[in-house]
């Protein structure tokens, strides 16, 4: 296998990382949106309450800084990283 | 000032920033001597168009680099910032606090839906369309699947999506710089139209990228200082994202009280059109899975799919800045949609709890009728009550509000001085006239650059090009404002279809371009129209009484659109050749981020 091809493979790993933990604060939890109401969670608001105002939006924020730097990184080791002068 | 533009970018800004909270203290200065509140809301609203109008005189340029993608030279950060308020409308700044407080959880999946998109850009398109080089997205759909028809398929995708979105845009600021101006709504709407050509005209995307910055900075402040300081006042909590579960708690005891009596049609028959009474909990879960979650589906494959969004990673020096580029605009975004919920807590709780001060359920009719805000908003069609059980006191039933009061009106009735409501205008205005500039300047670019230049005259000069571009930006923008003019249909209405118009003919095509290489001219083709016909045809057929399926709704009717786009992309891709190897290896190359662009760096 090339060594583009390596580096293809890796980043298809990472990209269905990445959707694996954007489905679950999209879309997972909130197949079970009344059960968790019931619960308190972070600051005293309901559980799925609190998803939908403050814990998803910032889970993604997080999730595209991370797939970020993994991805850097793989770009990095495969020697696919841009030169400063381009 | 030493040094190139770029470099000193955070100190301009800084200067910038610190010149606006100058003016803020003016104002509210000049309030306390003595000036009127109207004046204060034109000095706001002035002043600021007045600010982003110079940014965009001296962003102008007479290159093709800079017109279509700001010379690819804007720092990840600021790229944030810009694509912030790209993506905040009239819509989010205005209206998305008053859905929440009428309809609670089940319009939560658009603050949801609206966020989660970013993972779908950040992971799936944006870096890869920033290695291609391109100046539009159908210049990309052009390149990959070559052909006129392919480029002319995308660019009509674009133009329904982006003009469906901009005549709301359009209508939100005519509605502001009506109130905050007082000249009537049919001429506001032009007023509106020339501060958004001013940012545009002369400067293109660099024009559009230095005043979004300006803007989003407005629109932060103007929607972060009232939230703080109503939680303040309220003593319901000095930071109020984390100090707010009592009030939600009180607002749930609150509404087993009084209980959601549901009103008799015909007395609803007086209640004025686009008010709506509290008939939702505020936090509980009252929406079923499937509508939560397919509302918000539909909102992120919309958002990947939106070109005036897209277009703004263009303009990142390179495919790593993109990526990052996209966590800092979700982030900058989140400050704002973190603070709406907070915001419709804190309206709902100062209007319906007894216990406080300016808690008017309870009360009688007529001490209600006296209050200053209350006349003050029943005359702008925003407040309305009616004593439907004629017992004199009013009821959580009886009290009618617009949606766009939870915004507009809050900061009045918690007390806060006037300059803040001119703030509020002020950043309603910023927000609107960002995101209108970005898609009237996506509509015009794809019709400069894919049809006139790439199909009709690919001889043409570059001062030819731009000048074609300009003269389509303006007559855009007049169709756009002729058409908001009308005001045919809701704000919040039209922006949700856009998202569907747009997902259902460009997602897959786009996404797929990238991440199958087998995709094919004929597939992208069918996939484009098909799933736009196919989704068009679902909103026309629910409109007109059709009963629709699996619970997709005239809101969601994309997902529809795109599953259809899907399934004819694959087959007709499958049915027909695969690629040549020209093509595949321009796939190869668009997969890693090193190496020249894919389209030169002048095309």
């Amino acid at each position: 296998m090339s060594n583009q091809q390596k580096h293809w493979e890796k980043t298809r790993g990472l990209l269905f990382i990445t959707l694996a933990i954007w489905f679950v604060f999209s879309i997972g939890i909130f197949l079970f949106g009344a059960e968790m109401n019931e619960v308190t969670g972070p600051f005293g608001y309901p559980w799925t309450y609190w998803f939908t105002c403050q814990g998803s939006l910032g889970a993604f924020v997080i999730l595209i800084f991370w797939f970020a730097n993994r991805q850097e990184k793989i770009d990095e080791e495969f020697g696919f990283s841009e030169r400063e002068d381009e | 000032m030493k040094g190139n533009f770029i470099d000193n970018l955070p100190k301009i800004y800084g200067i910038y920033t610190g010149g606006f909270v100058g003016f803020i203290i003016i104002m509210a200065i000049a309030e306390q001597m003595g000036m009127t509140a109207k004046t204060i809301g034109i000095a706001f609203v002035a002043f600021t168009v007045f600010i982003y109008a110079l940014i965009g005189y001296l962003s102008r340029t007479a290159q093709a680099d800079a017109y279509y993608v700001a010379g690819r030279q804007v720092p990840t950060v600021f790229n944030g910032m810009a694509t912030a308020a790209d993506w905040m409308s009239g819509a989010s700044f205005v209206a998305m606090a008053g859905g929440i407080y009428f309809k609670g959880y089940g319009y939560m999946a658009l603050l949801v839906g609206w966020t989660g998109g970013y993972v779908l850009v950040a992971s799936l398109l944006a870096p890869y369309l920033r290695k291609f080089g391109c100046y539009t997205v159908p210049d990309f759909i052009g390149t990959r699947y070559g052909g006129n028809l392919a480029r002319f398929s995308a660019v009509v995708v674009l133009t329904v999506a982006s003009f469906t979105y901009v005549t709301a845009q359009i209508n939100a600021t005519g509605t502001i710089a009506s109130v905050a101006l007082d000249i009537p709504f049919q001429y506001a709407v032009y007023v509106g139209l020339i501060s958004i050509l001013l940012c545009s005209m002369l400067g293109g995307m660099r024009g559009v990228t230095w005043t979004q910055v300006a803007q989003y900075i407005v629109l932060i402040i103007a929607y972060l200082l009232p939230v703080f300081w109503i939680s303040n006042k309220m003593g319901a909590g000095f930071f109020p994202h984390f100090m707010l579960a009592d009030e939600v708690a009180r607002i749930g005891e609150l509404e087993q009280q009084f209980g959601f009596v549901k009103n008799a049609a015909a007395d609803l028959k007086s209640v004025p059109k686009g008010l709506a009474g509290i008939t939702k909990a505020h936090s509980a879960v009252n929406a079923s899975p499937w509508q939560f979650i397919s509302l918000a589906l539909a909102m992120m494959m919309g958002t990947a799919s939106l070109p005036h969004v897209m277009m703004r990673y263009f303009t990142t020096p390179s495919v790593k800045a993109a990526r990052k580029s996209v966590g800092w605009s979700l982030f900058f975004i989140f400050l704002l949609y973190s603070s709406a919920p907070m915001l419709a807590t804190l309206s709902k709780l100062s209007l319906i709890d007894p216990n406080l001060p300016t808690g008017i359920i309870g009360k009688t009719f007529a001490e209600v009728e006296a209050i200053d805000w209350y006349q003050n908003w029943n005359q702008a069609n925003l407040m309305f009550i009616s004593d439907f059980n004629g017992n004199g006191t009013l009821e959580l039933n009886e009290f009618f509000m617009g949606g766009k009061a939870v915004v507009l009106a809050t900061p009045e009735i918690a007390g806060l001085p006037y300059v803040i409501s001119g703030l509020v205008a002020a950043g309603g205005m910023a927000a609107a006239m960002s995101t209108a500039d970005g898609l009237i300047l996506a509509i015009a670019n794809a019709i400069s650059h894919d049809v006139y230049y790439k199909i009709i005259d690919p001889k043409a000069e570059t001062a030819k090009r731009l000048l074609v571009a300009r003269v389509l930006l303006v007559i855009i923008g007049f169709a756009g404002a002729t058409i908001a003019a009308m005001e045919i249909q809701g704000i919040l209405g039209s922006v949700i279809w856009a998202f569907d118009f747009a997902m259902s003919g460009l997602f897959f095509p786009l996404v797929l371009g990238v991440w199958w290489k087998r995709a094919n001219r004929q597939g992208a083709i069918a996939g484009m129209l098909g799933g736009l016909i196919a989704g068009a045809w679902y909103l026309v057929w629910v409109r007109t009484g059709g009963s629709g399926f699996l619970g997709i709704t005239q809101l969601t009717f994309g997902i529809f659109g795109s599953a259809v786009s899907l399934v004819l992309m694959v087959v007709v891709s499958l049915m027909t050749a695969e690629p040549d190897k020209a093509t595949q290896k321009m796939v190869d190359d668009v997969r890693v981020p090193s190496g020249k662009s894919i389209l030169g760096k002048s095309h």
